[in-house]
């Protein structure tokens, strides 16, 4: 398991008053909040600030996470000294009470005796009905234009018989209707958590993601290929032969088209009642000037094309 | 976990497609209490149709505008204004960006 620095994570020193690691907090947060930030890595990085701010704002455990000393080092292989943390009293600590989906192994180990996990995750009221839950779930883009059935497996923390938590696995297999769109919710009536007594389940929510594509970027309903072209094809205009998610179609590319113009298919994006609209984006390929007649077809190109570029620099 | 359970097909809703919500299904689903979502409400940042709480109903697409809130008020410490200013300012980012790519 890796040490995690969490004054490090914070971009702190070791010395920061209880304030600076406040607001170094809410910076960070503000930066990598992942509704926020068009970072790939906001999440991650989202979720590791939060674990340092969980520990770095409590003095009690910003003191224990100090005591494991300042010799070791970001990423280094750690095992926490045995009994590190005897003689600490941590408040509101429950033996392996702990919110293992949130934070990591590292956290668990050190802390795992004694948080409660996420602040944000405030214990909710008692309700005869189970509680709704909410899942994120990644599927493919070709499943928004088919619709598709997925099994999913989702890891919830259970109560065991014995008093402890444990991850339960939840398989279930979903049908993907046809034109669901990013950072949609699916509602599954009744598959939540469980009633109390004679009340229902709760809900089940599941955020839609699309796993990121070889081919094609989707913005909402539309749908992005960038399609490369030779000069002259660009320059002449053609057919071509373009993949879609629903198949080769045959477009025509306009003479004088220059890199970056978009073609668009209307309708060919993400189906629904407002279907999507496919877009091709030009972008010119250069033949390599490899050989004496592909340097020799430049060469007539540059003698036959009275053509400056730079003409609008005035250089 | 039986076979047979994993063999039934679960078909679900999508909950943004959803044209009328209560104020009821609208808090089970952004997990807030009536409270919280009057509040957003009196912000402006979602709007229902009809004249009192009984009555409103919300547009599915509301569900994203309100768990947004929620969320940026909780990680990032702003009141309910900072984070309807929040929410407008990226919806005019996104449209910029938007019209960046369609030109």
């Amino acid at each position: 398991m890796e040490f995690k620095d969490y004054y490090k994570i914070m971009g702190i020193e070791r010395d920061a008053t209880q304030d600076q690691i406040k607001r170094a907090y809410r910076k960070l947060a503000r930066k990598y909040h992942p509704d926020v930030s068009k970072d790939p890595d906001a999440e991650l990085r989202f979720k590791e600030v939060g674990e340092a701010y969980a520990v770095l704002k409590d003095t009690e455990k910003r003191t224990a996470y100090d005591q494991l000393g300042q010799n070791w080092k970001s990423g280094e292989d750690f095992r926490p000294p045995p009994n590190w943390d005897q003689g600490f009293e941590f408040r509101g600590g429950d033996a392996n009470n702990f919110d293992s989906e949130q934070f990591s192994d590292f956290f668990e180990s050190v802390f795992g005796g004694a948080s409660r996990g996420y602040e944000g995750q405030a214990q909710r009221e008692f309700h005869m009905r189970g509680e709704d839950t909410h899942a994120k779930v990644e599927i493919d883009l070709e499943d928004a234009y088919q619709g598709s059935s997925r099994t999913i497996t989702l890891k919830k923390s259970a109560l065991g018989a014995d008093g402890r938590p444990y991850l339960k696995e939840h398989k279930l297999n979903i049908h993907i209707p046809k034109g669901i769109r990013q950072g949609q919710h699916i509602r599954l009536a009744k598959q939540g958590g469980a009633g109390m007594g004679q009340g229902e389940a709760g809900d089940l929510y599941l955020k839609i993601a699309f796993r990121s594509h070889a081919l094609y970027r989707v913005e909402g309903g539309d749908v992005y290929l960038d399609l490369p072209v030779a000069p002259w094809e660009a320059a002449l205009g053609g057919k071509v032969k373009v993949p879609t998610p629903t198949g080769t179609v045959e477009m025509t590319i306009p003479e004088n088209s220059s890199s970056g113009r978009k073609l668009r298919l209307k309708g060919r994006g993400i189906p629904g009642k407002q279907p999507g609209d496919f877009y091709v984006v030009i972008q010119i390929a250069m033949p390599p000037a490899d050989t004496d007649a592909a340097k020799a077809a430049y060469r007539n190109m540059e003698k036959a094309l009275a053509f400056d570029p730079r003409a609008h620099l005035e250089v | 976990m039986t076979d047979k359970n994993l063999l039934s097909l679960l078909t679900g809703e999508i909950v943004e497609e959803h044209e009328r919500l209560t104020l009821a299904e609208l808090c089970q689903i952004c997990e807030a209490s009536s409270e919280r979502i009057i509040e957003i409400v009196e912000e402006g940042i979602v709007e229902p149709q009809g004249e009192n709480s009984e009555n409103w109903q919300f547009h599915g697409l509301c569900v994203g505008r309100v768990r947004f809130v929620l969320k940026i008020e909780r990680d990032l410490g702003v009141n309910t204004a900072g984070a309807a200013l929040a929410l407008e300012l990226l919806e005019e980012l996104e449209t910029l960006r938007k019209q960046l790519r369609e030109r």
